[in-house]
């Protein structure tokens, strides 16, 4: 085994055999993998980085595919990282967005990784930031992150990509659903997809409308696109590069990085935490004595939380 | 915290559009806690190889029925050869219709098991876990 920094070396020089050995370091958690993190971080931030969510059955897969393969076509190299769940109950996952990307894959220019969310919520895995870092520093043009499949408020993405992406379908709800807070608001740029079913001209007005009626200063785009028939997807294109042009002259990119910033900072430094608590307590049974408590309803979980942290009791 | 998971992929190389096998297996590596990468049917040896190195996957299982894998397995090898990764730091594995014969020069080639029709995925699951027992902790 090569030492992490000679990996790091080389997927600069643009190994790709050593960025996929980086990213399963990164994907860990480990020792190697942080540093690797702390050396490629300042060399990242160069990709335009874009996240698509939307719900299961979406079609956020066939649109994802299509839009790399239409992004090459202008000549852009891209990173993909697609994401599935985890399964609760036995840790593993079956991780099948390569079967929609099967032609990109002879593609040298695409680099796609499929990760699992291994328990994280909010449509995204515990390492997704650090493994969009390293293809962004690896020189992808651009990143496209999938999400899994997310319902109303899993909005995890619009806190580490450029440009967010809500990929919505026709019936898949009226306009009061579409209203909720949330995953409508952190979309970017908005998506009717399979827009060659019934009610999809409806869809797209009564998106109009909420946008319209919510939003000031910069109207969010409503794209129209039928990805598995290759409908719309150079629109979409469009969209995003001109809402990567829109950041870059508005100077909100500076704004919306910073706001990211914190937000990984503080979400990090917060997983720490428990870590470290779950592992001190866990070590004297006190967290299952607790649970227990909780569980048998003689102690509320407030208190319980609060004799955790060591307050009160 | 270090989360260390078996990543494996599933992959059908040539032209039969059978699935099912390699299907019930990569569903049984998921319920046995494993992170399986299925890339669907009529795979390319380099397509393969590729989906290989961009997951940097620990194991590798080829499910073959239409009797073309003397000739399809040792271009996966290849394939995997020409991008870096030497097929013995991987767990290689076969299934399908694999005649006795064909047993002992694949395993030449580094396919260090053929699981035939009946096998329970109960062994294939132990099978896998033998070997991340038995491998080398890595830096």
């Amino acid at each position: 085994m090569a030492p992490i920094e000679a990996l790091v070396e080389q997927l600069l020089a643009g190994n790709r055999r050593a960025l996929g050995r980086v990213l399963t370091q990164i994907e860990n958690d480990t020792p190697a993998g942080r540093r690797a993190l702390a050396a490629l971080y300042p060399r990242s931030g160069n990709a335009h980085t874009v996240g698509l969510t939307g719900s299961a059955g979406s079609g956020k897969s066939t649109l994802t595919g299509a839009l790399a393969r239409e992004f090459r076509a202008r000549g852009r190299t891209l990173g993909i990282v697609a994401i599935d769940p985890t399964s609760p109950f036995s840790h593993g996952a079956l991780l099948g967005d390569r079967i929609r990307m099967q032609d990109l894959t002879a593609d040298p220019q695409v680099f796609l990784r499929s990760m699992a969310t291994r328990g994280a919520l909010g449509g995204l895995a515990p390492a997704t930031s650090g493994v969009v870092t390293a293809l962004d520093a690896f020189g992808k043009d651009i990143v496209l992150i999938e999400t899994v499949g997310a319902g109303q408020d899993e909005v995890e993405v619009a806190m580490m990509a450029d440009t967010t992406v809500v990929v919505l379908t026709p019936g898949s709800g009226d306009d009061v659903q579409a209203m909720k807070a949330g995953i409508m608001e952190i979309a970017d740029v908005l998506v009717v997809n399979k827009c060659d079913l019934p009610n999809a001209d409806l869809l797209a007005r009564q998106l109009r409308t909420i946008v319209e009626a919510s939003r000031s200063g910069r109207l969010t785009p409503i794209v129209r696109t039928a990805s598995a028939l290759g409908e719309g997807i150079g629109d979409l294109a469009d969209a995003l590069e001109e809402h990567r042009t829109y950041l870059g002259a508005s100077g909100v990119r500076e704004a919306h990085r910073r706001e990211q910033a914190r937000h990984q900072v503080l979400a990090l430094a917060r997983q720490r935490l428990i870590d470290r608590l779950v592992m001190a307590q866990g070590a004297d049974g006190r967290l299952d004595a607790l649970v227990e408590e909780v569980a048998a309803r003689s102690l509320d979980p407030h208190a319980a939380a609060d004799a955790l942290i060591g307050e009160g009791r | 915290m270090t989360d260390m998971k078996l990543r494996v992929l599933i992959a059908k190389p040539g032209l039969d559009g059978h699935d099912r096998g390699a299907k019930v297996v990569a569903r049984a590596l998921r319920d046995a806690g494993m992170e399986v990468i299925y890339t669907g049917i009529r795979q390319t040896p380099d397509m393969i190889a590729e989906a290989a190195l961009q997951e940097d996957v620990d194991v590798i299982g080829l499910s073959i029925l239409s009797g073309a894998h003397m000739e399809l397995f040792p271009r996966v090898i290849d394939a995997l050869k020409s991008r870096e990764i030497d097929p013995a730091d991987v767990l290689m594995f076969a299934g399908g219709i694999i005649p006795d014969a064909d047993i002992e020069p694949l395993k030449g080639m580094g396919f260090r098991a053929i699981f035939g029709p009946g096998t329970s995925t109960a062994d294939i699951i132990k099978f896998v876990n033998d070997w991340a027992d038995a491998r080398p902790v890595s830096a």
